[in-house]
């Protein structure tokens, strides 16, 4: 779990895997102001100040002890015109999928949806 | 093949009912990620980058027709049309949901088949030499001691929670195909050189990963029957003695390094006496009854040439090539060994497809006495076939693009998931397998340059047995980027031995003409008729480092 002590330079964003698929999906910023996930990267809440960055941490947090998500941290970003881009080629390989495999994962448009459950 | 019994039946249906409830229970909310996680690991469920990921025993790398094709159900149904073999003869599916794995255990059942020990610190599935009870250099089919070894470890209380990891792999040849000296155990068969007696050498040590070994012989003949007591005695002064404080230090071979060969060999040798053998020993009805499922099949009594090949092949050049390359001889006359390459140039090595796997299936029941094995190179084997069929099964296998000539030549590339899949991963194995075979996929160029296995690993776990390919490829981060490690000189065979580095790293699109300047200079030096290894072994690492530094410095 990300803490202050290993927390990646900002601008960042939360990603985790659901419990059920172990899909990657992401931290978002609800309609109503509360945080949610969805598994469309383009859409992930970028925390770009250290209170940001501190609210995606206790929604990791809490979302874990929930049993909604496992493995969720923080990873650090680039904006890009179609949202944020992870910096490090591991985690940018978690947003797309298997690269000798174009026709799988989020880059073929799997399960990219808006929330979580669908 | 081994068949179940009522036990064996009973224990593995009761498994999947634990879990089934463990996978509730997690689902719901009462069990946290951290008391779950052991628990779906002992049933060969990791979670990998993308997804869940599900490794599926095949105990010595043999299976039936009807085995297959239910993988190749279960692909479909639940998973996304296709699965990938691995080093460990098993196979894994990259995508299913963890609500469905229950279901899958279920299926798995149905055809004698499970994920227990695929995973954690107990002995995982023993592999085997993948020409067991086919080759022609064999002494006797190591598949029933394996299979001793299955049910002595499954689930063996006092061995469960073990220091770390533990694999076992046989081979009853003389020529090693199952990379025995890289396991914690390896046995050889042989014949003892004064009396005849069959029995086992057996080597403790071997590995790979970080600290990478060669097993050491501990026993130079061990009588059959004292196998399972000796086994135990390893096990304990292991059990007892293993690094459970460090766990790069915690496997065999490094408590058999620290302490020395025979220091271990001394303590295995004290507890093997204070052990009470016949309690401990399969009892010789057992054994029998075992060795009894791997008698060999009803072959015909033919004539070793056939005739329908040697025609088929005069009019066929591609058959011909296909013949020619992945063919290994038959203790039977007239009968052959048919590797299927699952190496077609740009795919991932090891994986196939649902399509795929029920072809072989139907080729296995129909020409191969309903057998089939896989093999640690990442390849299927047809283990029975008639020569008059080969024409007839190559026929089948070309319209699926399983029809690949290159067995053991430079395009057999052995890969790791690496980090297109793998959450350990320091890089990417895949796509520089791909670009390798890309470059080497003429067929006449790949069959000039002869045997030549490259192995790459994804990150220094070795999964992809780099440390002993000829060439070995290990993917690194370097500053931000993958880079890429190039080892010459290993070897997995009898022979074994770790490839040693030849320079700096490099980037990804470098590696392949890094492989090329690697065999330029085996071209330039090799004497007729003589293997890559044996080049690299007399003209010695100066020459190949010397080729490999000019282009390490053009791209520094
Ligand atoms: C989720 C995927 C995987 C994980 C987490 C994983 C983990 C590991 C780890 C941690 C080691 C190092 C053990 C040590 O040094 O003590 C290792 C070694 C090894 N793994 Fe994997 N592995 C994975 C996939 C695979 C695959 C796909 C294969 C077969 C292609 C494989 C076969 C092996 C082999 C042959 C070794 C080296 C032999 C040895 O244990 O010394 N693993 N693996
Ligand atoms: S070698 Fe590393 S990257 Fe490859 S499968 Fe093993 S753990 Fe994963």
């Amino acid at each position: 779990m990300a803490s202050s002590a290993t927390r990646p330079p900002l601008p960042a964003i939360l990603l985790a895997n659901d419990l059920l698929d172990g899909d990657v999906v992401f931290a978002i910023g609800e309609a109503d102001g509360s945080l949610g996930w969805t598994r469309d990267p383009g859409l992930a809440l970028v925390a770009t100040d250290d209170a940001a960055a501190v609210r995606l941490e206790g929604f990791a947090t809490a979302e874990l002890a929930a049993q909604h998500v496992v493995d969720a941290y923080l990873v650090d970003v680039e904006l890009g015109a179609a949202g944020p881009v992870p910096r490090h080629f591991r985690e940018r390989f978690k947003t797309l999928g298997p690269s000798n495999r174009p026709d799988l994962g989020k880059q073929a448009g799997e399960g990219i949806a808006a929330r979580r459950s669908v | 093949m081994y068949r179940y019994d009522e036990f064996d039946e009973r224990f593995v249906r009761e498994r999947v009912g634990q879990f089934r409830d463990q996978v509730a229970r997690r689902l719901d909310g009462s069990l946290t990620e951290d008391e779950f996680k052991p628990l779906r690991l002992k049933n060969g469920v990791y979670l990998q980058l993308h997804a869940y990921m599900l490794r599926i025993a095949i105990p010595y790398g043999t299976l039936s027709a009807r085995q297959l094709r239910q993988l190749a159900l279960i692909g479909e149904r639940y998973d996304r049309g296709y699965g990938h073999f691995t080093t460990r003869q098993n196979l894994q599916f990259n995508w299913p949901q963890l609500r469905d794995v229950p279901a899958i255990l279920d299926l798995l059942a149905d055809v004698e088949m499970h994920c227990i020990q695929t995973s954690g610190n107990c002995i995982r599935n023993v592999t085997a030499d993948h020409f067991a009870g086919v080759a022609q250099d064999e002494i006797e089919d190591p598949r029933a001691v394996c299979e001793l070894i299955r049910q002595w470890s499954t689930a063996h209380p006092e061995f469960s929670y073990l220091p770390r990891k533990f694999k076992i792999a046989a081979t009853g040849a003389q020529h090693d195909r199952a990379v025995i000296k890289a396991h914690d155990i390896g046995i050889r068969i042989l014949k003892h050189p004064q009396s005849g007696e069959i029995g086992y050498e057996i080597s403790v040590g071997g590995g790979l990963g970080r600290t990478p070994m060669i097993g050491k012989v501990v026993r130079d003949f061990l009588p059959k029957t004292d196998l399972l007591a000796y086994l135990e005695a390893v096990m304990r002064v292991y059990n007892l003695e293993g690094r459970r404080d460090n766990k790069y230090k915690a496997r065999v071979k490094i408590l058999v390094h620290e302490i020395g060969t025979d220091e271990f060999r001394r303590r295995v040798e004290a507890e093997f006496a204070k052990l009470d053998g016949p309690s401990v020993n399969a009892d010789p009805e057992e054994l029998a009854r075992i060795e009894s499922y791997f008698t060999p099949p009803a072959y015909q009594s033919l004539p070793e040439d056939s005739q329908a090949l040697a025609v088929a092949k005069a009019a066929n050049p591609d058959f011909a090539r296909w013949v020619d390359t992945n063919l290994t001889p038959h203790r039977v006359p007239g009968y052959s060994a048919v590797t299927i390459s699952l190496k077609p140039v740009g795919l991932a090595p090891g994986d196939a497809t649902s399509e795929q796997m029920r072809l072989v299936a139907d080729l296995a029941e129909r020409y191969s006495f309903d057998e089939l094995r896989v093999t640690h190179a990442q390849n299927l084997v047809l283990p029975h076939v008639r020569k008059d069929d080969l024409f007839a099964i190559w026929q089948a296998l070309v319209p699926v693009g399983l029809a690949t000539a290159n067995l053991g030549l430079i395009t057999d590339i052995i890969a790791c998931p690496g980090l297109d899949y793998c959450a350990l991963a320091t890089a990417r194995s895949i796509p520089i397998a791909q670009a390798i075979a890309q470059r080497f996929a003429d067929v006449e160029r790949q069959a000039s340059i002869g045997e030549l296995n490259i192995k790459i690993s994804g990150c220094i776990n070795a999964c992809g047995h780099h440390h002993v390919g000829h060439i070995g490829v290990l993917g690194l981060e370097k500053r931000g980027i993958e880079s890429y490690q190039i080892t010459l000189g290993g070897e997995a065979t009898e022979n074994a031995s770790i490839g040693e580095i030849l320079g700096p790293g490099l980037p990804a699109e470098e590696v392949p003409n890094a492989i090329e300047a690697i065999v330029g200079v085996y071209e330039r030096h090799r004497h007729d008729g003589e293997r890559f290894i044996e080049t690299v072994k007399r003209v010695g690492l100066v020459p190949f480092k010397t080729a490999f530094k000019e282009l390490a410095d053009a791209v520094a």
